[in-house]
């Protein structure tokens, strides 16, 4: 949106490279109502009408489908050996052609150690075993008939944002390949604890060792705590059974916990009283410090933000208002402040939360901008509820070995030039 | 309110308050013999490893035959993820960098190689957690990995990990 008509010296500023406060596009909406009211524009006769306004539309159908126009809407595919291991695959959400905060199912994030399994719901069931009083196991049909809850959601993978991690350069690609390894649903399915109660843990069951039925037979361990405290047997992905890429028919959900823990095509939670060191936990799932000592069950994903609108490889139309928009989580529990900066953190104003603020879920975050069309900086610096705050790239890099790009959460800077081209940069 | 209704809001707390303390007790009794492998993990103290036995020069040829175009000629070139370092690739090779070699042992037989995860035989597994060990200098050539010999590998990257639930639970690094 511009309006170059606004005389930008009357603006109500909140910080450098021309932050507007908070209550300022409202304004400006009211008094765009106002102006389209003096000036109405009446249909004429000879308004032209477009063929679908004097035609009858498509019939009602049984599984709805974007608008053929938003067919570019895609996740990004991450391939990193392609043809020699097609199996291992990724692919990233589109933020940046996306709003609000719930991620569309088929556009949810995807990692894939082994690539997507193709399961019979009728075969598949859950077992649990190991330290329980009594073993059992699960198929769909009596799992559907247990009292089930809803939460939204945040999925991050412990690699997303890798490529600002690792590469010297910062890449050139959209927050699709940026950071688009975290996702948002809402989630139904069974709270953890009735489950495991109905087995009956033992009281040297400490862990949970959870084993999914993909090729891989991916396995995690994971605290007891987190199982029983909030932990759930994801069911479905907003509103609708689980997609296959992110599980069907269940998968484990921990939330704030890095995606690798939350077991997709969930079929065996194996009771120990200790982790059981798997592959992903030994090496994968590990970081290594700056001092080649390494970090193991690093959990929880940390404070993280970064802008949606405008982001790299996007082209601003011209200097005037826009609204600064973007996305912020924790693993920690809420979102306490994001704040935005528009002259490469020199200064910084609070940003709008969009609420409810729900705990381990993706926060949208806005504040209005006045760009005057000067080459600039933008950046966004979420703050948690412990208090935690997103560092800069450089103080990241400064805790970890070089090769590490686990758990990135360093501030992203984006370059706008003169002629409007938005790029990554590092600062 | 009538006695029929007090008598039904009874009922009603009663099973709400039997769901929260059990949900409807709908698993069924799951036999030991019906618990595949893959729904376990071997332990670093080498629990749930099998009989069976394989050396580094049996592990070699199946190497060869089955997982070097994905993971190299020797192990070392890749592209994906070369199991034996130093190399150039991957910081984190699992022959020297994990710190249990039963997870070579495990993993292996449950995962690779990636087309054709659970084909090896036990045999096959300890034969190529072996050759990998062996290639990373881990082993000698001539020791075979059985049951007794693969938990005592010493790895020497063991002891270099910090625990980060043990030191701060939940909270992000
Ligand atoms: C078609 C490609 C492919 C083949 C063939 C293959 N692997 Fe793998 N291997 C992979 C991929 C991909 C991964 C990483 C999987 C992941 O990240 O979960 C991997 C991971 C591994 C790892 C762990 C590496 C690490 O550092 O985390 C080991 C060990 C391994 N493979 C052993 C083998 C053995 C032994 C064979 C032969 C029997 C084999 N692989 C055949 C693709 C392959």
């Amino acid at each position: 949106m511009t309006r170059s008509d606004i005389d930008s010296a009357a603006l109500d500023y909140a910080a450098g490279g021309g932050l507007l406060s908070r209550r300022t596009l409202l304004a400006s909406a009211a008094a765009g109502t106002a102006a389209g009211l003096l000036q109405p524009r009446v249909a004429r006769a000879e308004a032209e009408i477009p063929e679908w306004t004097k035609a009858a539309g498509a019939r009602a159908r049984g599984y709805g489908a974007p608008a053929a126009a938003e067919s570019a809407v895609q996740r990004a595919i991450i391939e990193p050996w392609q043809d020699v291991a097609p199996a291992f695959s990724l692919s990233g959400t589109p933020h940046h052609k996306l709003r609000g905060t719930i991620t569309p199912s088929g556009l949810h994030y995807e990692v894939h150690h082994g690539g997507r399994p193709d399961i019979d719901p009728a075969r598949h069931h859950l077992m649990i075993h190991g330290l329980v009083e009594r073993p059992l196991q699960f198929d769909l049909d009596a799992l559907e008939r247990y009292p089930m809850v809803t939460a939204t959601h945040f999925l991050e993978c412990a690699g997303n944002s890798l490529f600002n991690a690792i590469m010297p350069e910062p890449m050139q690609a959209g927050c699709d390949m940026l950071h688009g390894l975290v996702s948002n649903t809402e989630w139904a399915g069974i709270p953890m604890r009735v489950l495991m109660e109905e087995a009956g843990v033992k009281p040297e069951g400490k862990w949970v060792v959870a084993a999914g039925a993909d090729g891989p037979s991916l396995a995690r361990s994971i605290p007891m705590e987190k199982v029983m405290s909030d932990g759930m047997l994801a069911l479905y992905q907003n509103g609708e059974r689980i997609r296959p890429e992110q599980g069907y028919p269940m998968r484990l959900l921990l939330p704030g916990f890095e995606g690798n823990m939350n077991i997709k095509w969930l079929t065996s939670l194996w009771v120990t009283e200790a982790p059981v060191h798997t592959k992903d936990e030994s090496g994968e799932y590990t970081e290594i410090l700056a001092d080649g000592s390494s970090l193991q069950f690093t959990f929880a994903m940390g404070v993280k933000s970064f802008i949606t609108h405008p982001s790299s490889t996007m082209t601003m139309s011209g200097p005037g208002f826009y609204e600064i928009s973007g996305l912020a989580w924790t693993g920690a529990g809420k979102v306490a402040k994001v704040e935005v900066s528009a002259d490469g953190g020199a200064s910084w104003a609070e940003a709008a939360l969009a609420g409810p603020v729900l705990p381990q879920a993706l926060t949208r975050f806005s504040l209005p901008w006045h760009w005057d069309g000067s080459p600039l900086v933008l950046m966004s610096r979420a703050t948690d509820e412990t208090g935690a705050v997103q560092p800069a790239r450089a103080d990241w890099k400064a805790r970890y070995h070089a090769s590490n790009f686990l758990h990135y959460n360093a501030i992203q800077p984006w370059q706008v030039t003169a002629e409007g081209a938005v790029q990554n940069v590092y600062l | 309110m009538s006695i029929f209704k007090l008598t039904a809001t009874a009922a009603l707390l009663l099973t709400a308050a039997a769901a929260r303390a059990e949900g409807p007790g709908l698993g069924q009794p799951l036999e030991a013999a019906d618990i595949p492998f893959y729904a376990t993990y071997v332990k670093p103290d080498g629990t749930g490893l099998p009989a069976g036995s394989g050396t580094a020069a049996q592990g070699a040829e199946i190497y060869a035959a089955k997982c070097t175009t994905c993971h190299g000629a020797t192990g070392s070139e890749g592209p994906v993820m070369p199991p034996v370092g130093p190399n150039d690739v991957w910081a984190k090779p699992a022959g020297s960098y994990w710190p249990y070699a039963t997870t070579l042992f495990d993993y292996i037989r449950r995962a690779m190689p990636l087309e054709a995860p659970k084909s090896l035989s036990d045999d096959e597994a300890y034969a190529l957690a072996a050759y990998i060990l062996e290639r990373n200098g881990v082993i000698d050539a001539e020791t075979a990995m059985t049951a007794e010999t693969l938990p005592a590998v010493k790895m020497p990257n063991h002891g270099n990990f910090l625990d980060v639930w043990a030191k701060q639970g939940a909270t992000p690094w």
